[in-house]
C-alpha cells in the first residue's frame, strides 16, 4: 500500500486520553514526585491564610531571630516576622507570577508565531528579526533596564518574564505552523472557503500547541527563578511583601545571626523548581509518540 | 452533454517564478510552467479524467481550477461565471458548488477533529442557520455508507477506505455540482478501491455530480471516466473519449502509458513500449514536440517544430505523426 | 536447495490492547535463483515477515515459534546480533519503497557504494571500479562522475536504481525487495522491474518481492505466496495462483483488480468487511467472516491443502475450483 506522505503533528488526543495521560504519568516515579510537589506548593499558597495564622508582614522586634518552634514553625526573620507565613504567602506571588506571566507569554507567543508562520514572507522576516533581537538581550540587563522604567515592582518582574519567554514560544509555534501550512488538511479547509482566522484557530492551533504546553511547564521554574532573582537583587517586589527571593536576600544579609532564614527562602524555590521540572519531563515522555506501546 | 458545461477551462497556464530577481543567472529561465496551456470542458453529470505521471502538472491544474493556485494565463469558467483571479470573498460562494477531495485519505482530515465535525465543516464555514448539525452528520454518513457512531471517531482511528468515505461525505455536504478528486484510490488496498469508485459513481447518479478525476492509474480511469486527457509536462497530448483512446491510442505517450500498466496475468504477452526513463526537467523543456526526447517514433520534424493541436473524430491530439491502431515502435539500433 | 526456508513462523507483539498475533504459522520456501512474490494488503504481516527474517523486530515483538533457515544451515531466529549484522548487506540485502531509507543524504554516492564493500577485502581502486560497474549495470548515465554526486542530485527513479545497485553489489544470495516500485510512476515501474529481472539473472540471486501490485507480481515473480491477516492463505507458482486461485481471498483479490476488467463495468467488485482484530483472533478460518464460500466446516481452522505441483491453499474447499458451485 503506498504511503502517501502526511504531516503527523503532536500526539493524538481523543476524548478520554487526558485521564489516560494522567494515569500514565502516575506510573512514573518522577511523575508522582512532580505532581506531589506541585500540589504541595499550590495547596500551601492557596490556603496560606488558613495554614499560617500569623500576619506575614507583622513586625515584632521582640521575637526576632527565633528559631523554628511551636509558635513559629519556621522561625522568624530579622524583623520578627513569622517565616512560615511569609513563605506560604510568598508562594502566592511566585505562583501568580509564574502562572500568570507564563500564560500571557504563551498567548502573545502563540499569536505572533501563528502570524509569522502563516502570514506573508516579509512579515515573517520582520518578526524573526524582532525575536532574535529580544533573545539576544541578557536577562539581567533587561531587568535593570525595565526597573529604571517601572521601578522595582511586580510589574517589572512580569514584563521581564514575558519579554524573555515570548521569542522562544513564538519560534516554536512558527516552525510548527510553517510545517502544517502545506498539510493537506489545511489545503482542504482552504478549498472549502475557510477564512484565515478559521484555519488558524481550528486546524493549525490545536495541532501546534501540544509541544508548547510541555515546554511552558518546564519554563515555570525558570520564571520563578527570575522572580526570586530579581527580588533578591532588590529589583522585584518591594518590602514588606513577602517573596521567596526577598526572604533569601534577608537571610543572606543576616546569615551570621541565623541560618534558617536562608533555608526558609531557598527550600520552596528548590522544591517548586524540582516539582515543575519533573512534571514537565514526565509530560513530555508521556506524550512522545516514539515511546508509544511501552 | 446537455446544456452548458459546468466547467470550462480555456488556455490555462500556471507559472511559478523562481529565485530572486537580482540573482537570476543569465540565460536560465526565471520561471517554470507547471501548466503550459490546457483547455477542456466538463458537462453536467460527466466524469472527466486527467491522467499523467509525476511532474505532468495535473495536481497543479486541479488546484488552479479550485482557486488554490493563481492562474497565470487563460480562464476558468464555472457555471457560466469566470472564477480565476477572484478574491477570497468572491470565490467563497462558488466553493459550495465545487468540492475537492485530496490524495492522502487520512492526511487530508484534520487530526483533532471528530468525523462529525469534519463532515459538517462546510456548514460551519458557510453558515449553519437553520441546520441541525447532528441531522446533517447522520445524513452525510448514511450517504457514504458509514455507521452513525463513526461521528465520534478521530482520523487516526479510521482505515484508509473509511477515511476516504469521510472525505467524500465532507465534499458532498453542500450538494456541489462538481467534485475534483485527486487520486481517489491512492493509499487504498486493491480490495477497497472499488468501494470508493462505486460510491462516487452512485453519488454521481443520485446527485447529478460532475467529476474531474486526477489519477495516474489508467485502469481506474476506464471504469469511471467518460472522457479523459493525458498530460505531459503541463500540456494535454491527447484528449477524447475514454473507450476510444483505450481501444486505439493515437499519441505515442498514451500508447506507452497504456502498455506500461502490467496486468495480473502471467501468461499475457508483453508488448511493452519502453520509454527512456528520464522525464525532462521543467527548467529545460525540450524543443519542438516536448515528448521527442523519449518518443520511439521521433523524427527530425519532431525536434524542430512544436505540433499544433489537431482535432479528429472528437479527439484532440498534439502529434505530428499520430499512431495507427496497434502500431509498434520502429526497430532502433542500440538502446 | 532453498536459499530461505521459513517454517511455522509465528510472531506476536505486546501492545497496550493485548497480544497481537502478527504472523501465524507462516511457511514457504525461496528456492535457489527463483523470484518469490508476496502479495497482501495492509495488515497482512508483510513488514513483520521481513523484520522477523532480518532480525529487526521491534522491542515489543517476539518470535513465538518456527524457524527461518538460511542456505540450509543457518537458523536466523537464533543468530546473535553480530552474526546477523554480518549477513545483512552481504548475503541478504534489502531494497525498500523509499530509496532514502538506504541512501545517506550527506555522503556521496561513491562513498556509500565503497562502504558497502567493507567486507570484500578489495583495494580502494577495486572497490571504486566495482561501484562504477554496478552503476552502469543499473543504467545510471555517466557512472564515473555519478560517484562524486550526492543522492539529492538524482531523481526518485534513479535513486531507487542506485539503491538496487548497492543492494546487489556484494552479490547476495537473497534480495528482499519491499514494495520497491510502489512510489514510482507506471513507466518507471516497468523499467525498474525489467532491470530487476535482468540483474537477478546476471547475479543469480533469489528475490523475495513484496508488493500489493498484482500486475507487477504476475510479470516478475516465478512463485507467489498470498498473505492475509498474518497467514499464508495460498502459495504456488505465479501461473498456478493467478490462473487457478484456490483460496477465496485470492480469487476475490484478483477479481477486484481493475486491471482484470477489460470492459467498463458499472460496479467494481470489492471484498466487503475488514480484516479481523489480530489481538482477538477469531476461532476457525481467519477469512470466514468475509468469505463467499463459507460453510460449517469453516469454524475449524483449515490446514494447508495440496492441490498439486506445489500449489497449496489454506481452505477446506481448496481442491474444489471456483467453477464448481458450492452448496453450504
Amino acid at each position: 500500500m503506498s504511503e502517501a506522505a502526511s504531516v503527523n503533528p503532536a500526539p493524538q488526543r481523543g476524548s478520554g486520553s487526558f485521564a489516560k495521560a494522567v494515569r500514565k504519568m502516575l506510573r512514573e516515579p518522577l511523575g508522582v514526585l512532580g505532581i506531589s510537589l506541585v500540589l504541595l506548593v499550590v495547596f500551601g499558597a492557596v490556603f496560606a491564610d488558613l495554614l499560617a495564622s500569623a500576619d506575614p508582614t507583622r513586625i515584632s522586634p521582640r521575637d526576632r531571630f527565633s528559631g523554628p518552634g511551636f509558635e513559629h514553625l519556621a522561625g522568624t526573620d530579622q524583623l520578627g516576622r513569622d517565616l512560615f507565613s511569609r513563605v506560604l504567602h510568598g508562594g502566592r506571588i511566585a505562583l501568580a507570577v509564574a502562572l500568570g506571566s507564563t500564560a500571557v507569554s504563551l498567548a502573545i507567543g502563540m499569536v505572533l508565531g501563528l502570524i509569522a508562520g502563516y502570514g506573508p514572507r516579509w512579515l515573517d522576516n520582520l518578526l524573526i528579526l524582532v525575536f532574535d533581537a529580544m533573545k539576544s538581550f541578557p536577562t539581567v540587563m533587561l531587568a535593570l533596564a525595565l526597573v529604571t522604567l517601572f521601578g522595582p515592582s511586580l510589574t517589572a518582574v512580569v514584563v521581564v518574564v514575558i519579554l524573555v519567554n515570548v521569542p522562544g514560544y513564538a519560534r516554536i509555534i512558527r516552525t510548527q505552523t510553517i510545517a502544517l501550512k502545506s498539510a493537506e488538511f489545511v489545503t482542504a479547509a482552504q478549498s472549502m472557503g475557510a477564512s484565515t482566522a478559521r484555519v488558524l484557530r481550528v486546524h493549525i492551533l490545536p495541532n501546534v500547541i501540544g509541544p508548547l504546553l510541555i515546554l511552558a511547564s518546564m519554563d515555570i521554574p525558570v520564571v520563578i527563578a527570575i522572580e526570586a532573582g530579581m527580588s533578591f537583587l532588590g529589583l522585584g517586589v518591594r518590602p514588606p511583601t513577602p517573596s521567596w527571593g526577598a526572604i533569601l536576600n534577608d537571610g543572606f544579609a543576616n546569615i551570621r545571626e541565623s541560618y534558617w532564614i536562608v533555608v526558609a527562602g531557598g527550600m520552596p524555590i528548590i522544591l517548586t523548581t524540582l516539582g515543575f521540572t519533573f512534571l514537565g519531563e514526565t509530560l513530555r515522555d508521556v506524550f512522545d509518540p516514539r515511546l508509544k506501546g511501552r | 452533454m446537455s446544456g452548458d458545461p459546468v466547467l470550462a477551462v480555456d488556455g490555462v497556464e500556471v507559472t511559478f517564478p523562481m529565485g530572486r530577481p537580482l540573482l537570476r543567472p543569465f540565460g536560465r529561465p526565471n520561471s517554470i510552467k507547471g501548466v503550459a496551456g490546457v483547455s477542456f470542458e466538463v458537462g453536467r453529470g460527466e466524469t472527466f479524467a486527467l491522467v499523467g505521471e509525476s511532474g505532468s502538472g495535473k495536481t497543479t491544474l486541479a488546484r488552479a481550477i479550485n482557486g488554490l493556485q493563481p492562474v497565470s494565463a487563460g480562464s476558468v469558467t464555472f457555471e457560466g461565471q469566470r472564477i480565476d483571479g477572484l478574491g477570497r470573498a468572491e470565490m467563497k460562494p462558488h466553493r459550495r458548488r465545487m468540492a475537492m477531495m485530496f490524495q492522502d485519505p487520512v492526511g487530508s482530515l484534520s487530526p483533532r477533529q471528530t468525523v462529525g465535525a469534519l463532515v459538517t465543516e462546510a456548514f460551519r464555514i458557510h453558515g449553519t442557520e437553520g441546520r441541525d448539525m447532528r441531522a446533517e452528520t447522520a445524513r452525510l454518513l448514511s450517504l457514504v455508507g458509514l455507521p452513525h457512531d463513526f461521528a465520534d471517531r478521530y482520523p487516526h482511528q479510521l482505515s484508509g477506505g473509511q477515511a476516504r468515505r469521510v472525505g467524500v461525505a465532507r465534499a458532498i455536504a453542500f450538494n456541489p455540482v462538481l467534485i475534483i478528486a485527486d487520486e481517489p484510490t491512492a493509499g487504498l488496498d486493491v480490495s477497497v478501491q472499488g468501494e470508493v469508485l462505486n460510491l462516487l459513481n452512485d453519488l454521481r447518479e443520485r446527485l447529478g455530480l460532475a467529476m474531474v478525476i486526477i489519477t495516474h492509474n489508467l485502469h481506474v480511469v476506464r471504469h469511471v471516466a467518460d472522457r479523459m486527457a493525458v498530460m505531459y509536462l503541463g500540456r494535454f497530448v491527447e484528449n477524447g473519449q475514454t473507450e476510444a483512446i483505450f481501444a486505439a491510442p493515437s499519441h505515442p505517450y498514451t500508447a506507452a502509458l497504456l502498455s506500461a500498466n502490467p496486468e495480473p496475468d502471467p501468461d499475457k504477452a508483453r508488448d511493452r513500449i519502453a520509454l527512456p526513463a528520464e522525464v525532462p526537467s521543467l527548467l529545460a523543456r525540450p524543443s519542438g514536440c516536448e515528448f521527442h526526447t523519449r518518443c520511439p517514433w521521433a523524427r527530425a520534424m519532431c525536434r524542430s517544430t512544436p505540433p499544433p493541436p489537431s482535432e479528429k473524430l472528437g479527439r484532440v491530439l498534439t502529434c505530428h505523426f499520430p499512431l495507427a491502431p496497434g502500431e509498434r515502435p520502429p526497430e532502433r539500433i542500440g538502446s | 536447495m532453498s536459499v530461505l526456508s521459513v517454517n511455522g513462523l509465528t510472531v506476536s507483539f505486546t501492545t497496550d490492547g493485548g497480544t497481537l498475533t502478527a504472523l501465524r504459522d507462516v511457511s514457504f520456501d525461496i528456492p535457489d535463483q527463483r523470484i518469490v512474490g508476496v502479495v497482501g494488503e495492509s495488515g497482512c504481516g508483510k513488514s513483520t515477515l521481513i523484520n522477523a527474517i532480518l532480525g529487526l523486530l521491534a522491542d515489543n515483538g517476539r518470535i513465538d515459534a518456527g524457524s527461518v533457515l538460511f542456505e540450509g544451515d543457518r537458523e536466523l531466529t537464533r543468530l546473535g546480533d553480530n552474526d546477523m549484522r554480518a549477513l545483512r548487506g552481504q548475503r541478504i540485502s534489502t531494497v525498500f519503497q523509499d530509496p532514502m531509507g538506504a541512501l545517506n543524504p550527506v555522503l556521496s554516492v561513491g562513498h556509500q557504494m565503497i562502504n558497502v564493500q567493507y567486507r570484500s577485502g578489495r583495494s580502494k581502486a577495486e572497490k571504486t571500479a566495482r561501484a562504477v560497474e554496478m552503476l552502469r549495470k543499473v543504467r545510471i548515465p555517466d557512472a564515473d562522475t555519478a560517484l562524486s554526486r550526492y543522492p539529492h542530485h538524482f531523481s526518485g527513479g534513479m535513486k531507487q536504481r542506485i539503491a538496487i545497485a548497492m543492494a546487489l553489489m556484494m552479490e547476495p544470495a537473497l534480495l528482499i525487495a519491499d514494495e520497491p516500485t510502489t512510489a514510482l510512476d507506471a513507466t518507471l515501474e516497468v523499467a525498474t522491474i525489467e532491470l530487476l529481472k535482468e540483474l537477478q539473472k546476471d547475479i543469480g540471486c533469489s528475490v523475495l518481492f513484496i508488493s500489493h501490485h498484482l500486475g507487477v507480481i504476475a510479470e516478475l515473480c516465478d512463485d507467489v505466496i498470498v498473505m492475509y491477516a498474518g497467514e499464508v492463505v495460498e502459495r504456488g507458482t505465479t501461473r498456478q495462483v493467478f490462473n487457478d486461485p484456490r483460496h477465496p481471498y485470492t480469487f476475490r483479490l484478483l477479481d477486484c483488480d481493475p486491471a482484470r476488467q477489460h470492459r467498463r463495468v458499472r460496479h467494481l467488485p470489492t471484498i466487503p468487511g475488514e480484516i479481523p482484530d489480530l489481538r482477538q483472533r477469531p476461532e476457525g478460518c481467519i477469512f470466514a467472516a468475509r468469505c463467499h464460500r463459507v460453510h460449517d466446516a469453516c469454524s475449524r481452522t483449515p490446514s494447508a491443502t495440496e492441490v498439486g505441483g506445489g500449489h497449496a491453499a489454506l481452505c477446506w474447499l481448496a481442491d474444489i475450483p471456483e467453477t464448481v458451485k458450492v452448496t453450504a
